[in-house]
């Protein structure tokens, strides 16, 4: 079917992309790399000079690479079970017949359209406020006493916040997997007497399975590099309490202008989001039918 | 009997998905009301709903104190921009996977996705130098060519996924009656994809308006879209809820709404077609 001609036309079309593509994947990460090994601070132009592993070195034994590994793990663990338990439940919910079905869809959905530095002022501001907010206003007229959310527990907080953008995604996607779940097997198993709970089990649940696996691994790439919400709400603290790999790594390159020690913890997240990265390319390629 | 048990179990279905749908909603339903309200009524305690008097002054303050406009421009111009030239490099690049797939076809595809798992930290540095020794820290033009680069992948996916599903016969068959590659795609294909092209543009522009790493890092007052605009926000300004409230709906709205339209291109972009 394709002829010599048509292999020549393929390899011309697609070169511009792949050009592209390998540039901006190379080129920059090969350069985070060479300054990885080099001591190289913007504040002190012209004495970088080679050291080895040092970076490194002083990067992987840092307390706060500790916190900030242990605060992306919280952040996206929390927010991948909240939104898939969430979205499990609100798919099921969605899924169920009643009146302004679109409508309400639509209410859901909304969130994950609102912008990263949107939600989180409008939280942190407008919410959670401990003095203005409307929570604390609630908590005020229910006699209690407000509870300061980004001071007391600041890590849950902007997991609450996520997990809000996130939850329309986990809900649609889940959603959609199970408009395709063949209704007549539910109905033959209700017959045979099977309750709620065998059916979601038994039936629901491994229907589900592939699209729970897609919506935990998409949402970790996109999770491990939370940057926004952390920037507008507590610019990491108190302390280290909310700094992630991403932030750390934005912390030393451009507000302590260590370029050396900002490449070596850059290639770090690199190298962890590559781990996630491999089970999502197989779980891709697996359905690919080429 | 049966119908009625149906008609309670619909009722109370409904007052449960509805409360649910409102309370995912409500906090940007509280932003649009606060937009309306004025500061001091936007920080009153107890807070009122509806029973305040409405105004319109935010939204002028808001444009007259910070040239809301100008950043509302730069986030049209940077989204549409990037999407525009990823569309241009995207289409031939799909067009060769779709029709002219040859053995190496799927590892190219695999390879293109895995660009997209790139942590943006970990070109921040060198991305950085590069834009402040050429010029383009702080310009439209710069941030075009990241947001191109970054969703390219996502285009040529959902492109790909599109253009399979259009019989390649009837393109061999322009080709046979002497259509040139141009003519082909340009003539024969792009007229059939039209369904499937608008809905790779309007997720992407839904993508590179939110966008808040790269607009965050390499902006600032000539070029901040709205992602960064509203960051400004975060300092004490922050506390005129109302400012921020007008600023905020204004900056949610328009994107919101062709979100809304854009549903299932959401599913399928994000999954690169592994949920239908």
């Amino acid at each position: 079917m394709a002829t010599a001609h048509s292999r020549a036309a393929a390899r011309l079309t697609m070169a511009p992309a792949v050009v592209l593509l390998l540039g901006w994947m190379l080129i920059p990460l090969a350069m985070t790399l060479y300054f990885s090994f080099l001591r190289y601070n913007l504040l002190m132009p012209g004495t970088e000079e080679w050291i080895g592993t040092l970076n490194y070195q002083y990067f992987l034994t840092d307390p706060a690479f500790f916190t900030a590994l242990g605060n992306t793990l919280a952040l996206v663990g929390g927010v991948l079970a909240l939104t898939v338990c969430g979205g499990i439940g609100l798919a099921l919910l969605l899924d169920q017949p009643f009146w302004g079905r679109g409508i309400v869809r639509l209410l859901v959905i909304a969130p994950f359209f609102v912008m990263p530095t949107v939600s989180a002022l409008v939280w942190k501001n407008m919410l959670m406020n401990p003095v203005n907010g409307l929570f604390a206003a609630v908590a005020r007229g229910l006699g209690l006493q407000p509870f300061d959310f980004l001071s007391e527990a600041p890590l849950s907080s902007i997991v609450l916040i996520v997990t809000w953008q996130w939850l329309p995604f986990a809900t649609l996607i889940l959603l959609t997997a199970l408009q395709s779940l063949d209704r007549e097997r539910l109905e033959a198993a209700e017959m045979d007497g099977a309750g709620a709970v065998d059916r979601f089990v038994h039936i629901i649940l491994p229907h589900l399975a592939r699209a729970m696996t897609v919506v935990t691994l998409i949402q970790t790439i996109f999770l491990l590099s939370v940057f926004a919400e952390i920037l507008v709400t507590t610019n990491g603290g108190p302390g280290n309490a909310t700094t992630n790999i991403t932030y750390l790594v934005y912390s030393l390159s451009l507000l302590q202008f260590d370029v050396g020690g900002g490449s070596a913890g850059g290639i770090v997240a690199v190298v962890l989001a590559n781990i996630v990265a491999v089970f999502l390319m197989r779980m891709i390629g697996r359905n690919l039918d080429l | 009997m049966a119908r009625a048990a149906t008609n309670r179990r619909k009722l109370v279905l409904t007052l449960l998905a509805w409360t649910v749908g409102i309370a995912m909603f409500f906090p940007i339903l509280w932003t649009a009301l606060t937009s309306f309200k004025t500061e001091a009524e936007a920080i009153a305690s107890p807070p009122s709903f509806l029973a305040f008097h409405w105004t319109l002054e935010n939204y002028a303050e808001v444009q007259a104190r910070s040239d809301y406009f100008l950043h509302f421009m730069n986030s049209v111009v940077i989204s549409l921009g990037s999407t525009l030239a990823g569309l241009l490099v995207a289409v031939p690049a799909a067009w060769s996977m779709a029709f002219v797939p040859g053995r190496r076809t799927r590892d190219v595809l695999m390879w293109m996705l895995s660009t997209k798992m790139l942590p943006p930290v970990g070109v921040l540095i060198p991305i950085y130098l590069l834009f402040r020794d050429s010029g383009l820290l702080d310009s439209r033009i710069g941030l075009i060519i990241v947001l191109t680069l970054i969703n390219l992948p996502i285009i040529v996916w959902m492109l790909f996924t599109y253009f399979r599903e259009i019989p390649g016969e009837i393109l061999e068959a322009a080709r046979m009656d002497g259509a040139g590659l141009r003519e082909e795609i340009l003539f024969v294909l792009l007229p059939m994809a039209v369904p499937g092209i608008a809905s790779t543009l309007l997720l992407n522009v839904i993508l590179a308006w939110n966008e808040a790493f790269w607009t965050l890092n390499l902006s600032a007052s000539q070029s901040a879209p709205l992602t960064a605009f509203i960051a400004s926000y975060s300092s004490p300004e922050g506390l005129f809820y109302a400012k921020l409230s007008a600023a905020s709906t204004m900056a949610v709205a328009p994107i919101l709404i062709l979100g809304w339209f854009s549903q299932k291109q959401l599913v399928r972009g994000l999954t690169f077609g592994a949920v239908k």
